[in-house]
C-alpha cells in the first residue's frame, strides 16, 4: 500500500520558502487571529475543546493534555504557571528546534492561548542551553508580540495580563523531565521531585499549581482553538488524534522531519517510502520508534495478539514494517512513540557498539539522586563500552540483563525506566550478539563501518 | 568581580524576570561566563550575595551543568555530537579529525589556545547527522571535507587576529 500523503499542520511553513520567522510574515499568514477569537471566550471553553480534542503530549508520555489541565489546582488560591518544556534532549528528536527557528511566533500563540485558557499570567519557556540562537530568536518574537499587545498588560484591550519569559537550561538532559525542569527553574541542581506529592499540578514551580507542556503539543492547541476539539478528533485515528511529527534520523536515505495524520502511516512506509529505504546495498537491522529510551525494535521479528479496535477485538500479526505509527500500537507492542524519534540502524551496525553509545548517554546524564540509576547506568556503560573496546566475556550479557533488570521501579523519575530499557530490549532482541561478542570481535571488521563508541 | 556596565543592566533586568530571585541562578552564570569565558571564583561569592544565598547554592548548580566550565577554554568552542544518531553517520571519525587538525584531545586546550575540541550529547539535529557546533554555531551534514573547511576557516580567522 503506498504511504499516505503529509499532512502538514504544526510543520506547515517549515523550510517553505520566503517564510520567515518575524511578526510582520506571520501575521500575513492569518497569524494570532485565532487568539484574537480565542480571548473573547470563557477560560473552561478552550480547556473543553482541548479535552474533546483527544490532544495526548508529545514531549514523551503522550499523556491526554485536557486531562492534565483538567488535573490542576485551582481552589488553593496560588498564581497559576505554564512553562513550555523546550529543552528537547530525547537523542532522536529534533522538530521542537525547527517550530523555535522557524516558527516561534505559532508557538507563543498556542502559549499564550493555554495560558488565557487556564488563567495563567505568567509563562517560561524553558529552553535547553544548546540552543542559543533559538533563544535569541525567541527573545525577539516575545518581544514583537509584546509591541503588539499578543503578550504582556491587558492582551487585546480584555484586561487580561500575561507575561512570558526565556529560561535558558545549560546542557543537562534531565532537565526535560518535568521537576527537574523546574527544580532548574527554581535556581537549583535539576533533581527531579519526588511523586505524589510533587504532582507539577498541584504544587509546582514554587510550589504552586504549575503546567508543563512540550512545544509541539502547545503549536497543537493553537490549531485545536481554530478549528475546534472534534474537528480534530477527526483526525488521526480513535485515542491517537491529530498530527503527529515522525523525526527519523540514522541509516536511511532521506531522513528528516515528517508529519502525518497519527496512526495512517506504518513503520514500513515511513522508511521504505517516505525516507527513500535503506542506504544503497544495506539492509535494515533495528528501529528505536520513539527516542532512544523507547525499546529497540528488530526488522524481522513479529508481533502477535489481539486489540481493540472501536468496539471490537481484532487479532494482529505484525512484522516490523506493518507497525502503525501509533501511541497505543507501539505500546501494546511493549515499546513507545515516545518523542516521535525514529532512529534506524542497518546490517552494518554491531549492536554492541550501538548499546554501547546509547548507555554512554545515560551514564553521563543521570542527575545521580538515586543509586540504582546513577550507579546501574554507569555500570552499564563500563560493561558495555568494554566489550567493545576491552576483553568481552560470554558471561557479559548476563551481568548486563542483571544490572539493568534492578533499575526500572526503583527510582525518583522515568530515567531509571529510560536507561534500562535499551539495554534490556537490546538483549532481549540481540541476544546471540551479546552472548557471542568475545567470539564475533574478532573478526576484522569492514572499514566502512563508523565508530559508536 | 569586574563586569561591564551592559552585563550588570542585563543581571539587574533578569533578576525582574522571577516571583524569586534565586532563579535568576542560571541566567547570571550564563550572563557571566558569555563574558568572563568561564565562571571564576569570586564570580560564586558575588552571585550569592547579589541573590542572597550561600555559595555553595552557587557552587552546587555551577558543578552540576556541563555548560558551566570552571576553567578558561581555547578561543573557539568545537562541541561534535556523539549520540547515536551522529555516531552512525561518522561522528566520532569528524571528532577524531578536528582533534588531529587543531593537535589536541578531547576536552583540552589546543596547544596555541586557539579551541577546545570536545564530545556533547544530541544537540537535536539527529537528521541531518553528523553535527558539529562552533560557538554558536550549528553546522550539519560534517564529513571529513566540510570537516577541512570549518577547520580551516578556523586556522585563517585565528591568523587574521
Ligand atoms: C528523562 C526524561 C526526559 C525528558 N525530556 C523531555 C524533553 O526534552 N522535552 C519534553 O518536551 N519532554 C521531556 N520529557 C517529558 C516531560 O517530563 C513531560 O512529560 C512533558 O514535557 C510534558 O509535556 P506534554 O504533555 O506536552 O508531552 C522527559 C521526561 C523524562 C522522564
Ligand atoms: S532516576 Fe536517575 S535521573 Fe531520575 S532522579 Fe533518580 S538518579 Fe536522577
Ligand atoms: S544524535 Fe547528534 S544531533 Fe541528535
Amino acid at each position: 500500500m503506498p504511504a499516505p500523503e503529509q499532512r502538514r499542520i504544526i510543520f506547515k511553513h517549515i523550510d517553505e520558502s520566503g517564510y520567515s520567522n518575524d511578526l510582520a510574515c506571520y501575521l500575513k499568514h492569518g497569524g494570532y487571529e485565532v487568539l484574537k477569537q480565542a480571548v473573547t471566550r470563557p477560560p473552561q471553553a478552550l480547556i473543553d475543546e482541548v479535552k474533546r480534542s483527544g490532544l495526548r503530549g508529545r514531549g514523551g508520555a503522550g499523556f491526554p493534555c485536557g486531562v492534565k489541565w483538567g488535573l490542576v489546582d485551582r481552589r488553593s488560591g496560588k498564581p497559576i504557571y505554564l512553562i513550555v518544556n523546550a529543552d528537547e534532549s530525547e537523542p532522536g528528536t529534533f522538530k521542537d528546534r525547527y517550530l523555535i527557528h522557524q516558527d516561534p511566533h505559532q508557538l507563543i500563540e498556542g502559549t499564550m492561548i493555554s495560558c488565557f485558557a487556564n488563567n495563567v499570567t505568567q509563562a517560561y519557556i524553558y529552553i535547553r542551553g544548546e540552543f542559543p540562537h533559538g533563544a535569541r530568536i525567541l527573545g525577539k518574537a516575545i518581544a514583537e508580540a509584546r509591541a503588539a499587545n499578543f503578550v504582556g498588560p491587558n492582551i487585546l484591550g480584555t484586561g487580561y495580563s500575561c507575561e512570558i519569559h526565556i529560561h535558558r537550561g545549560a546542557g543537562a538532559y534531565i532537565c526535560g523531565e518535568e521537576t527537574g525542569l523546574i527544580e532548574s527553574l527554581e535556581g537549583k541542581r535539576a533533581y527531579p521531585r519526588i511523586k505524589p506529592p510533587y504532582f507539577p499540578a498541584v504544587l509546582g514551580l514554587y510550589q504552586c499549581p504549575t503546567i508543563v507542556n512540550n512545544v509541539e503539543t502547545l503549536c497543537h492547541v493553537k490549531h485545536i482553538a481554530e478549528i475546534g476539539g472534534e474537528a480534530f478528533a477527526r483526525i488521526g485515528t480513535a485515542n491517537n488524534t491529530g498530527t503527529r511529527i515522525f523525526c527519523v534520523s540514522g541509516h536511511v536515505q532521506r531522513p528528516g522531519c515528517y508529519e502525518f495524520p497519527t496512526g495512517t502511516i506504518t513503520m514500513g512506509q515511513l522508511l521504505n517510502e517516505v525516507c527513500g529505504g535503506p542506504l544503497p546495498g544495506r539492509k535494515f537491522k533495528a528501529v528505536i520508534p520513539g527516542g532512544s529510551s523507547a525499546k529497540v525494535l528488530r526488522f524481522g521479528e513479529r508481533f502477535k495478539g489481539r486489540r481493540k479496535v472501536g468496539a471490537d477485538l481484532v487479532d494482529f500479526d505484525w512484522g516490523v514494517e506493518d507497525l502503525p505509527m501509533d501511541f497505543d500500537s507501539l505500546a501494546l507492542i511493549g515499546t513507545m512513540g515516545g518523542s516521535g524519534g525514529v532512529i534506524v540502524m542497518d546490517d552494518s551496525v554491531n549492536m554492541v557498539e550501538a548499546l554501547a553509545n546509547i548507555n554512554a548517554f545515560y551514564a553521563h546524564e543521570s542527575c545521580g539522586q538515586c543509586t540504582p540509576c546513577r550507579e546501574g547506568s554507569l555500570w552499564m556503560k563500563k560493561l558495555t563500552t568494554r566489550m567493545v573496546h576491552g576483553p568481552a566475556r560470554a558471561e557479559d550479557a548476563a551481568l548486563l540483563k542483571d544490572v539493568a533488570d534492578q533499575i526500572p521501579g526503583r527510582t525518583i523519575c522515568a530515567f531509571g525506566e529510560a536507561c534500562a530499557w535499551p539495554t534490556q530490549s537490546f538483549l532481549a532482541k540481540f541476544g546471540d550478539e551479546f552472548k557471542n561478542h568475545h567470539e564475533t570481535k574478532q573478526v576484522p571488521k569492514p572499514t566502512a563501518t563508523a565508530a559508536l563508541v | 568581580m569586574n563586569l561591564k556596565p551592559e552585563t550588570l543592566i542585563k543581571i539587574d533586568e533578569v533578576i525582574t524576570h522571577y516571583p524569586e530571585k534565586r532563579s535568576a541562578m542560571m541566567p547570571l552564570l550564563h550572563l557571566i561566563q558569555e563574558e568572563v569565558g568561564y565562571i571564576p571564583e569570586e564570580a560564586i561569592t558575588w552571585v550569592a550575595e547579589k541573590l542572597g544565598l550561600q555559595p555553595i547554592n552557587v557552587y552546587e548548580v555551577v558543578t552540576f551543568y556541563p555548560m558551566f566550565r570552571r576553567q578558561p577554554i581555547g578561543r573557539r568552542h568545537i562541541k561534535v555530537c556523539r549520540t547515536l544518531s551522529c555516531a552512525l553517520r561518522g561522528g566520532y571519525q569528524i571528532c577524531e579529525k578536528f582533534e588531529q587538525e587543531f593537535n589536541t584531545h578531547r576536552g583540552a586546550v589546543s596547544p596555541d589556545g586557539e579551541v577546545t575540541v570536545e564530545f556533547v550529547e544530541c544537540l537535536a539535529s539527529c537528521g541531518t547527522a553528523p553535527v558539529v557546533m562552533v560557538d554558536d554555531d550549528l553546522h550539519e551534514q560534517v564529513d571529513g571535507a566540510k570537516a577541512q573547511q570549518i577547520a580551516d576557516r578556523i586556522k585563517a580567522e585565528a591568523r587574521q587576529r
